[in-house]
């Protein structure tokens, strides 16, 4: 077991871990943290992705042990302050962006940091950002709407689907 | 997962001692290891982590060639390869954004998958992979799916690229794996012109040498129209056969001309 510390939503944490241990079960079961879900574990779904060091990466392809000094944002870390919805998430919420949720928790945090590098992004840019985030539910189309909502374009001439 | 220890050095010297170590492994972006790990297709008791060695991060232009630190995310490649537009294009291409902020190119290289892209890169630009003992040419790199010249132990330091004239690569893509179902990486410089295919053949990358020399005499897209690519030796899968892949590295070398 090593020891490992992180600044996780601004907060600075620390835990025993082993070498083996993937940073979304350090997040999960060491921190309590389960807004970050674990769709497929093998790299495909995007359903982990949180930020590190303010890029999104699959918390299922990682381990905590190589991340000891790391800046971590999760899903918890998206509300604001007073505990309300944040950006993105009120997006989702307005423009219908989640059906199940579970893919939820990454598809925002990868679309907030598309967000962060390309602040005004086209309806192409956001479905080229969100190819490693696979939804079984909405079919996509209110999930780009939400995002192109958040980036604070009009979203009025997008038929809802 | 089996249980192993994790290592960090600083440096690249601190890395290859922990190398020596029994059953150490060394672990890039981790996107191709880790989920090996987990099907127990890998089992180091040692795992050495090249992601704080801050030597081996970085992009830089040295004369005419750009040089990429061997543990450098695509990300990075993609952002600051500015001066070779088609690599800088290739690695925004790979996989999605998580994958790109994670995966690096020695792990990409060393690991050799049949239908990666930067070994097309590699092989067509003619670059120098240098590790920690030595500069392997790019010709004497690849031997076979999933299989380097690399030694056990050995690692990827940095990759040097000569900047071609014009180069492009064509990915076409296979959208569930997100990897090249076929693609092809031409490259143009003084000497000639190079032409390296990935996705396509059951010994992994390797250049086509005939559209390499007709393109060397005449570089045009209908150049290569006359030729044909043996099947004989192409990967056919369920998605696609080994026709389909002899086609597919014909035009999208044609496209690869002209877009250059
Ligand atoms: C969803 C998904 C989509 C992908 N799409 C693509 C794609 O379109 N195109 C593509 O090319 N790839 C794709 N990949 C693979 C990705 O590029 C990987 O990052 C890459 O193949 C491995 O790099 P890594 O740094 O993650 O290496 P790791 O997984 O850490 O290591 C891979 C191997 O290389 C060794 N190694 C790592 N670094 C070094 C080094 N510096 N020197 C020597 N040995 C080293 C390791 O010991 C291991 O054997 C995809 C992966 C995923 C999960
Ligand atoms: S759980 Fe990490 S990518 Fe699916
Ligand atoms: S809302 Fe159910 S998987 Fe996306």
């Amino acid at each position: 077991m090593t020891k490992v510390s992180m600044t996780v939503n601004g907060k600075a944490v620390s835990g025993e871990v082993e070498g083996r241990t993937l940073l979304a079960t350090f997040l999960r079961e060491g921190l309590g943290l389960t807004g970050t879900h674990v769709g497929c574990d093998t790299s495909q779904c995007g359903a982990c992705v949180v930020h590190v060091n303010g890029q999104a990466i699959k918390s299922c392809t990682a381990f905590a042990a190589d991340l000891d000094g790391a800046k971590v944002t999760t899903i918890e870390g998206m509300a604001n302050p007073d505990g309300s919805l944040g950006t993105v998430q009120q997006a989702f919420q307005d423009h219908h962006g989640l059906q199940c949720g579970f893919c939820t928790p990454g598809m925002v945090m990868s679309a907030a940091a598309l967000l962060a590098e390309n602040p005004k992004p086209t309806e192409a840019e956001v479905r080229h950002h969100l190819e490693g985030n696979i939804c079984r539910c909405t079919g996509y189309h209110n999930i780009v709407k939400a995002v192109l909502a958040a980036s604070g374009q009009d979203v009025g001439q997008i038929a809802a689907e | 997962m089996y249980a192993f220890e994790l290592e960090k050095p600083a440096t690249v010297a601190e890395a290859v001692k922990a190398l020596a170590q029994e059953d150490a492994q060394a672990l890039g972006g981790g996107q191709t290891l880790i989920p090996s790990m987990k099907q127990r297709l890998a089992a180091p008791a040692v795992l050495v982590s090249l992601n704080g060695i801050k030597e081996m991060i970085g992009v830089r232009k040295d004369g005419g060639d750009l040089v990429i630190g061997g543990a450098t995310p695509h990300a990075v490649v993609a952002k600051e390869a500015g001066a070779y537009p088609a690599l800088a294009g290739l690695a925004g291409n790979i996989g999605d954004p998580a994958v790109r902020n994670r995966g690096t190119i020695g792990g990409s290289l060393a690991n050799n998958d049949p239908s990666a892209c930067y070994p097309s890169a590699v092989l067509a630009s003619g670059a120098t992979v240098v590790t920690n003992n030595r500069q392997i040419a790019a010709d004497d790199f690849f031997e076979g799916l999933f299989t380097t010249a690399l030694e056990p132990g050995e690692i990827i330091t940095e990759v040097r690229f000569p900047i071609p004239q014009k180069a492009s690569y064509q990915k076409f893509l296979q959208p569930a794996s997100r990897f090249a179902l076929t693609a092809v990486f031409v490259a143009k410089t003084g000497g000639g012109v190079r032409v390296a295919v990935t996705g396509a053949s059951e010994d992994g990358v390797f250049r086509w040498a005939d559209a390499e020399a007709a393109l060397s005499a005449n570089f045009a897209a209908d150049a290569v129209s006359g030729l044909s690519v043996d099947p004989e030796g192409m990967i056919g899968d369920m998605h696609g056969t080994k026709a389909y892949r002899a086609n597919l590295v014909k035009v999208l070398t044609g496209r690869a001309v002209s877009a250059a």
